[in-house]
């Protein structure tokens, strides 16, 4: 199919790159160029944590080698945009040039959130969400940090505590909620990362609200005050209370925006061949009954960019997206989750099942309706089958079922413990069930982990 | 760093700085007597009028000692090569054994000292920076400041170590007669494994197996809490220590061949060579038994084992040089290269060693049954070079000293030609894979950056598919240090193992080939 098309993607995160290349695998002429002032390359923001820490070069985030995007013909080009005047259809880039465009992809990701705290803006207060924070937070705590506060309880506030904390700098949380990620979180979890939080050390004062971020005569911070009145002495201060559409550079521009720019399930905007993707859009209606208007996460932007991609190139499809899933690692401990699992349920409509291993570090959770059909399970400290709860979710498998099968649903490595025999006993005494009992490899049962 | 360890460190710095002395002790010299016992019998007469003039001289090292005996000894072959009598060239080297007698040195008479100074302390000290590691943190994965360290990121300090490496290395194969002091230094525990004397392999297979059992040490303190780590780094423990070290000299104890039961051709290159062909023949039951379990080794386990469960099964469970990068290598895990370029360079360098094994083999075969007729001396030529570039170059100063550099698998990767058997088993008839969790993948390149074989891991899991790739040792290691459970080493139906047009879950919105 021959297309000429330029198509201009703002935008190099993981919703405008796997646009990019779902638009060259699709067809082979259109023209595409990608523009980031933030990298000259796509890397995975995923990772900055571990550049930080060593574990990682920032080369080593960048999932493609250079020269695949040449020889993609995908066009990249290192500049922030100014604006984009949307009637001429070209972008106005900071070294004052112009680019012009067929189609315009916006997906410019998000923005840590600053509430408008006094002090928000003092040296050494920041979030952590792009290359240059990362650079500033090296900046920040190349020296004469001693303690650090994270205000907020999510997961960029406890990797940048597990940051901090390879430098030596100890760590106060202050967390709104009753728990850690209790928004997110039902209460034994919310309990168990919080025991895991305290386990490394780390101070989590609960329902603790930030009142004002203090400075010093030179502009920087020295303390924070909590409406409590208590005064916490540091040098760094950690804003990770979530994050919002990046999209000021596109207010008055014409185009239509909420908390994000608003798109219908098509990725349309409210002007003519312009879309907008991941992080920065805000659908008009939610996608999913269970899905917000706002998708914030990896996996959603990477299908923002698949399904607009198709729509780009063949009949244009509705974002319909499938059964929920995401993860996530506290310090040493990973989570799963599958399908709906909320931080707080009507127990007249739904049924739950929790088990947790007495190390207190692994813990299953299963919701179920009325039926006991399953909604979503969380793990915690165990790695199940991605692929078994998509199909047991998609055809409302009864709890029963998907609990004779979790051998299959297991994804821990060989010779770990099976946890999942255990996970079976306690449903079978919990809802009085009769579940046969696994029986284990005579290799498993001689070298594996016991429970 | 803990005090104990502090403790540790300086212990094991001690020891190795013995360690780099001891070959500097004492004096060496020769006279007529020890020539006769060191020579054979058709040398005797000659190599005793060649070194007559170093009789009774006492030289206080070896340098001036080997100086001197090249002297005399290349002056006589020169003069003879010039002339043309080749059949009279002298070719065997004697300068090992005869340094070896000519040493009288403190090291000689009281070894156990010596070596309590230099290996003892080398291990004590290793022992005590191994184990307290990670001792109050919980389990989890340890790799901060990897990149920030001098030693693991191709710092001063790790070019320092590669560089020790690779010396010692080249000392070992081509040089060993400077070394003498440190096989004095190991001959009676020699004597109590095998009734022998030392040799400098003997010295080589003692340090190897006690490098192997303290950084394994290391790894379990590393992956606690890791079944499958702590499982295979036991076993490459075990079959370094049983097998590749106390099992032969034992044999030899009981003047039977000395015979590592889990080494496999091609790695074991000179498995068909006359001389082994020889020795297992005349050596009755026994030496016929481990020709035929060599054979089954090559023509049943490896076929069979790797259908089952990978490649893995050998090369992170069992072999010595796996067992090598596994222990003392994994610091050096992160420098492999991951480009598309060096697994093209991997590719024909690693099969084209497989078939130069292949070829030099059949051709020792062929000329075995035929008496040397066909081709006998390319043949003795191509096991020269063999040994020299592979064996010797490649498998050795590379492949150990290059952990600092490139990672510890550079030898595996790019010339072990049993790993490409392996491989190409691996590749096209096994159960393994390592599966990926659907859609879960965050590209975050902690599998590709931690990949000792140079795979770039994350390239398959972030578009859902199933990792089989022929290099794959299983060393688990990506699995473990993913942060979101994505990766899992399997053993499973083939069918659907090579997913060619993964679809990534969760987006119902299209079908895709990702």
């Amino acid at each position: 199919m021959s297309n000429s098309k330029h198509v201009v993607i703002i935008g190099n995160g993981i919703s405008g790159i796997t646009c990019a290349r779902h638009l060259r695998k699709l067809n082979d002429s259109v023209r595409i160029t990608v523009i980031s002032g933030e990298s000259e390359y796509f890397f995975s923001r995923t990772a900055l944590m571990y550049i930080y820490m060593g574990h990682m070069k920032f080369e080593h985030t960048q999932p493609y080698e250079n020269w695949f995007w040449e020889k993609n013909r995908i066009e990249l080009k290192q500049a922030w945009v100014k604006s984009v005047d949307f009637s001429s259809k070209s972008l106005r880039i900071e070294d004052g040039s112009q680019l012009s465009y067929d189609e315009l992809v916006i997906a410019t990701g998000s923005k840590p959130n600053k509430f408008g705290w006094r002090g928000q803006d003092l040296k050494g207060v920041q979030g952590l969400y792009s290359k240059q924070d990362l650079e500033l937070m090296e900046e920040n705590t190349k020296s004469g940090v001693n303690h650090a506060v994270i205000i907020g309880g999510g997961l960029i506030g406890i990797e940048m505590a597990e940051m901090l904390a390879y430098r030596n700098i100890s760590v106060t949380f202050l967390v709104r909620e009753s728990g850690f990620w209790r928004n997110v979180l039902p209460k034994e979890e919310s309990e168990l990362v919080g025991r895991h939080i305290q386990e490394h050390h780390f101070d989590l004062k609960l329902e603790t609200e930030l009142d004002e971020i203090l400075g010093d005569t030179s502009g920087r911070v020295r303390a924070v005050r909590t409406k409590s009145g208590e005064e916490i002495p540091c040098q760094f201060v950690g804003l990770t209370a979530g994050v919002s559409p990046n999209v000021d550079f596109l207010k008055e521009s014409g185009l239509e925006i909420g908390r994000g720019i608003k798109v219908d399930l098509y990725f349309r905007t409210n002007i003519d061949q312009v879309y907008a993707i991941g992080d920065c859009a805000e659908f008009n209606e939610a996608p999913a009954e269970d899905r917000k208007t706002v998708e914030q996460v990896w996996y959603t932007g990477r299908m923002h960019g698949e399904t607009l991609a198709n729509n780009l190139i063949h009949e244009p499809v509705p974002y319909r997206p499938g059964v929920w899933f995401n993860s996530a690692k506290f310090l040493d401990i990973e989570y799963q989750t599958y399908g709906q699992v909320p931080a707080d349920w009507d127990g007249d409509q739904v049924k739950s099942f929790y088990w947790e291993h007495a190390g207190g570090k692994i813990s299953f959770r299963m919701l179920m309706r009325r039926d006991e059909s399953i909604l979503g399970v969380n793990v915690f400290g165990l790695r199940m089958r991605h692929e078994f709860f998509d199909q047991a979710i998609r055809e409302n498998w009864s709890a029963e079922q998907v609990i004779r099968k979790l051998e299959k649903a297991n994804f821990d490595p060989e010779f770990f413990a099976p946890y999942y025999k255990v996970i079976q006993e306690k449903f079978a005494a919990d809802f009085d069930k009769n579940i046969p009992k696994v029986k284990l490899s005579w290799v498993q049962q001689l070298f594996g982990a016991r429970v | 760093m803990k005090k104990l360890q502090i403790v540790g460190l300086v212990l094991f710095l001690a020891g190795i700085s013995a360690f780099t002395l001891i070959p500097f002790l004492g004096t060496y010299e020769l006279d007529f007597e020890k020539v006769q016992q060191q020579t054979k019998e058709i040398h005797q007469g000659k190599m005793g009028d060649i070194l007559q003039p170093m009789f009774g001289k006492e030289f206080p090292s070896s340098f001036s000692f080997l100086s001197e005996f090249n002297t005399h000894f290349n002056s006589y072959n020169d003069q003879l090569k010039s002339e043309q009598k080749w059949d009279e060239v002298i070719w065997e080297d004697y300068r090992f054994p005869l340094a070896k007698a000519a040493l009288s040195s403190p090291v000689k008479n009281s070894p156990w000292l010596y070596f309590g100074l230099s290996i003892g302390l080398m291990v004590l000290g290793g022992l005590l920076y191994n184990l307290p590691k990670y001792q109050e943190e919980p389990a989890g994965i340890k790799h901060n400041g990897i990149f920030h360290s001098a030693m693991k990121n191709r710092g001063w300090l790790g070019i320092l170590t590669g560089s020790y490496l690779i010396l010692f290395y080249i000392i070992l194969y081509w040089f060993p007669a400077y070394l003498v002091n440190l096989v004095w230094m190991v001959d009676p525990l020699s004597q109590v494994l095998s009734g022998n004397s030392a040799s400098q392999w003997f010295l080589y297979g003692l340090i190897y197996t006690l490098a192997i059992l303290v950084m394994g040490i290391r790894m379990f303190r590393k992956y606690k809490g890791n079944a499958y780590q702590q499982l295979r780094t036991a076993s490459v423990m075990f079959f370094q220590t049983a097998f590749a070290f106390l099992i032969p000299e034992i044999l030899v104890l009981l003047n039977q061949p000395y015979f590592d039961f889990k080494n496999i051709w091609p790695l074991d290159y000179d498995f068909f060579y006359d001389y082994q062909i020889e020795t297992f023949l005349s050596s009755g039951g026994v030496g016929l038994f481990m020709l035929i379990w060599g054979i089954m080794l090559i023509l049943i386990a490896v076929p069979v084992f790797t259908y089952f469960y990978g490649k893995r099964w050998y090369c992170s469970w069992v072999c010595g040089c796996g067992g090598l990068a596994e222990t003392v290598g994994d610091p050096y895990r992160q420098l492999s290269d991951k480009s598309l370029k060096s697994w093209k360079i991997e590719r024909y360098l690693v099969h084209g060693v497989l078939a130069l094994a292949v070829v030099m083999t059949l051709l020792t075969i062929a000329n075995y049954f035929s008496g040397f007729s066909l081709l006998g001396n390319v043949t003795n030529q191509l096991h020269s070079f063999y040994g020299f570039a592979i064996g010797s170059a490649f498998a050795g100063v590379v492949g150990t000293g290059f952990y600092p550099f490139m990672g510890n698998r550079v030898w595996c990767r790019f010339g072990c030609p049993l790993a490409a058997y392996l491989g190409i088993v691996q590749r096209f008839k096994s159960r393994f894979r390592i599966t990926t969790n659907g859609g879960q993948c965050i590209s975050c390149g902690n599998c590709s950056t931690y990949c000792e074989m140079g795979i770039d891991v994350r390239w398959y899991a972030q578009r859902g598919q199933n990792i089989v790739r022929s290099s794959c040792v299983g060393c688990g290691v990506c699995s473990a240090v993913c942060p979101r459970g994505v990766l899992k080493l399997e053993n499973g139906p083939e069918e659907g193992r090579i997913n060619d047009l993964p679809i990534s879950i969760g987006n119902d919105s299209i079908k895709l080939n990702a």
